[in-house]
């Protein structure tokens, strides 16, 4: 009888652990099973991209569609080429769409933020969104607005 | 003069011996004839002495200690104005550190101390020896299954930990001081990474448990077998183990998340 | 001799010492089989040693200990453990396992040498503790057994395996007249009924003779004098005589070795 109570105790202690890696696997880290299968791939040229990071979010309307994957330079014209994997139910986004890379709040993250076009034709794997608006960066924001008023 | 340079010598051999020792206890207890069968029912009940009984201690202390980290991230980050960020601090601390180094430091001070004056008094009573006599190594009867409970318990204990911790932060930050829910966990799931930091805390939870029974079992096995000898290796365990585990904590750090 | 035809333990030119204390030098002694033989000594001769010794937990200097043939300090820790699952060894404490049940006790050495079924396990375990008078005791938990109790359990428990030898390590120690007169029945009995190989390390003197077929008597490191009990009665050293009727002082000095008692006091602090 005891050891039967000690092998349940244990047998749930075993559960609860991996229950909670569980939880922390997809509460904390957010990690999500279907990995890059229901996405496809989208590229951006930006001419700085600020504090954007791997896994940064990219929204549409400040809803999550998809996320960063990888961010590297363009060597020919030394600019920043930015990943993206988009959810693949996001098939609305027209080829003349652009991306802007925001903050969220004063010190928040930064993530892109997509501005769909006009065009008929859809964004398709492997496409790249022409149309972009780098992040904007405090020190030049300051440094801009001191030399207006002293050329005034 | 000479005699200091003596006695020095003397105490560097002994601790040099107690090394010895300790590593010859750890390949008994881990290579010798390992027999799966006969040592599961007792790694069972180990399971459930170290494991099971620290559940309650775990419980109570990674709730409190997440909710004093919302607490205090909150008053820090307000004046900031991201109080938002409050999730991703819990979080990050808790799956990276807290978990990890505190539930290992309970573990020392309520498993490891069992374990070495259980094994001492053993070694008092003569059930040790008279293991030994009835043709029963000591090694896969005793330390084996104790050793390895406390190397499967400890990353359990810190996962549980973990998430008690967290949910004690958003009990916090987003019930008590209002931050909007979907802000919380959106900025910590956007922040945390499963693979960088919560296996990386997982495996720190894996190397302390080692150390932890390792330490203790061994304090346990080598203690001199009086009411004094045991009462001694009891406080060396938990002094000991808890020293391993932040310092060996700094030196995981250092190669997880310091880019070395 | 006859009784020496036939010797289960031959120990030879045993030495063995601890820091720079020599304990033995060049012991011989010879165990005859199926016999009981007592080996006897003022404390401190490290007679418990000398079981430790037998039963390879402790390895000597130099010199040999045959059991049936085998050199124990030299065998492997594997054929070690195999000859250990064939002696019995009765603790001073009785050393039972402090987490298990009398019944579970007295089944241990079944379950981890044998794959005897489970009512075989039964029927054996309650044999041996039928033996040792303990059969409605089985249910307890060694915290509650009283000191006499635990030591027959424990005597249970080493001749659960039949062994061919049993070692008892200060049976008599701290036990009521009553219990101890139990334990040299008991110890009696078994041996002839199970005609095991029985040594009894002591310093009960008149217990330990009352069943005794051989006798060793060790002081010093070696034996002092050896025998049947009789033939000890009949010594005339100094030494053998103040240790079989008890004296006070003799040869084996009453006081620790220590600087002079006057110049000590003198001397002040």
């Amino acid at each position: 009888m005891r050891t039967k109570v000690m092998e349940i105790s244990v047998g749930g202690f075993m559960l609860a652990g991996i229950l909670a890696l569980i939880l922390l696997a997809l509460n904390v880290s957010g990690l999500t099973v279907s990995d890059s299968a229901g996405s496809y791939r989208v590229t951006a040229r930006f001419e700085n991209i600020g504090g954007l990071a791997p896994r940064a979010k990219v929204t549409l309307s400040g809803v999550q569609i998809g996320q960063v994957r990888s961010i590297h330079i363009d060597e020919r014209m030394l600019m920043a080429v930015v990943e993206m994997d988009i959810n693949a139910s996001a098939d609305y986004l027209s080829r003349d769409s652009s991306a802007q890379i925001l903050t969220a709040g004063l010190l928040g993250e930064q993530y892109i933020g997509i501005i769909p076009g006009a065009d008929d034709e859809m964004l398709k794997d492997g496409d790249m969104i022409e149309n972009t608006q780098s992040a904007l960066v405090l020190e030049n924001l300051v440094s801009k607005f001191l030399f207006n008023k002293v050329s005034e | 003069m000479l005699d200091q340079i003596q006695a020095l010598g003397r105490y560097g051999l002994t601790r040099l011996g107690a090394i010895g020792r300790s590593g010859q206890l750890l390949m008994h207890a881990l290579v010798a004839r390992p027999q799966p069968v006969k040592m599961f029912p007792l790694l069972i009940k180990q399971i459930y002495f170290v494991g099971v009984l620290s559940l309650i201690i775990i419980l109570v202390s990674g709730l409190f200690i997440g909710m004093v980290l919302g607490l205090q991230g909150y008053t820090i980050l307000v004046d900031y104005g991201s109080e938002q960020a409050v999730g991703q601090m819990v979080a990050l601390s808790l799956v990276r550190e807290l978990a990890p180094v505190v539930a290992a430091l309970l573990f020392a001070g309520r498993a490891g101390s069992a374990l070495t004056a259980e094994i001492g008094l053993m070694k008092a009573t003569e059930q040790l020896s008279s293991l030994e006599m009835i043709g029963v190594d000591p090694y896969r009867q005793i330390i084996a299954p104790r050793f390895w409970a406390g190397f499967i318990c400890l990353p359990i204990l810190a996962a549980i930990f973990a998430i008690v911790g967290v949910w004690g932060g958003s009990l916090i930050s987003v019930d008590w001081l209002g931050i909007y829910e979907g802000s919380f966990w959106a900025n910590m799931q956007h922040s945390v990474d499963f693979y960088d930091d919560i296996l990386n805390g997982l495996i720190k939870a894996v190397a302390f448990g080692f150390v932890v029974t390792w330490v203790a079992v061994f304090q346990g096995y080598d203690c001199v077998p009086t009411s004094e000898g045991i009462s001694q290796a009891t406080t060396r365990t938990v002094v000991y183990a808890s020293l391993w585990v932040l310092g060996l904590d700094f030196i995981l750090t250092a190669l997880m998340f310091g880019d070395l | 001799m006859d009784m020496f035809e036939d010797v289960i333990i031959n120990i030879r030119k045993l030495s063995f010492s601890r820091g720079d204390r020599a304990i033995f030098r060049d012991l011989d002694i010879r165990i005859p089989r199926g016999k009981v033989t007592a080996i006897m000594g003022p404390s401190g001769t490290g007679k418990t040693t000398l079981l430790k010794l037998i039963g390879g937990q402790l390895l000597p200097d130099s010199g040999r200990i045959e059991l049936d043939g085998a050199n124990i300090p030299t065998l492997s820790r594997k054929d070690l453990f195999e000859v250990r699952a064939r002696l019995g060894m009765l603790f001073q404490s009785g050393a039972l396992f402090t987490d298990m049940s009398v019944f579970e006790n007295v089944a241990f050495p079944l379950r981890v040498h044998t794959d005897l079924p489970e009512e075989m396990i039964r029927d054996i375990v309650l044999m041996k503790l039928q033996a040792v008078g303990l059969r409605g005791a089985r249910a307890l938990m060694p915290s509650e057994l009283s000191g006499g109790m635990a030591r027959r359990v424990a005597l249970a428990r080493a001749i659960a395996l039949d062994p061919h030898l049993v070692m008892y390590d200060e049976p008599f120690t701290g036990q009521d007249p009553i219990a101890m007169g139990v334990l040299v029945n008991l110890i009696r009995r078994l041996n002839q009924a199970l005609g095991h190989t029985s040594i009894i390390v002591s310093h009960d003197i008149k217990e330990t003779l009352g069943i005794a077929d051989y006798v060793y008597l060790v002081s010093d490191g070696s034996v002092i004098a050896h025998g049947t009990p009789d033939d000890l009665a009949q010594v005339e050293s100094e030494q053998v005589r103040q240790f079989m009727q008890g004296l006070p002082d003799g040869p084996v000095p009453f006081h620790y070795p220590a600087d002079d008692y006057r110049a000590e006091l003198m001397k002040g602090s």
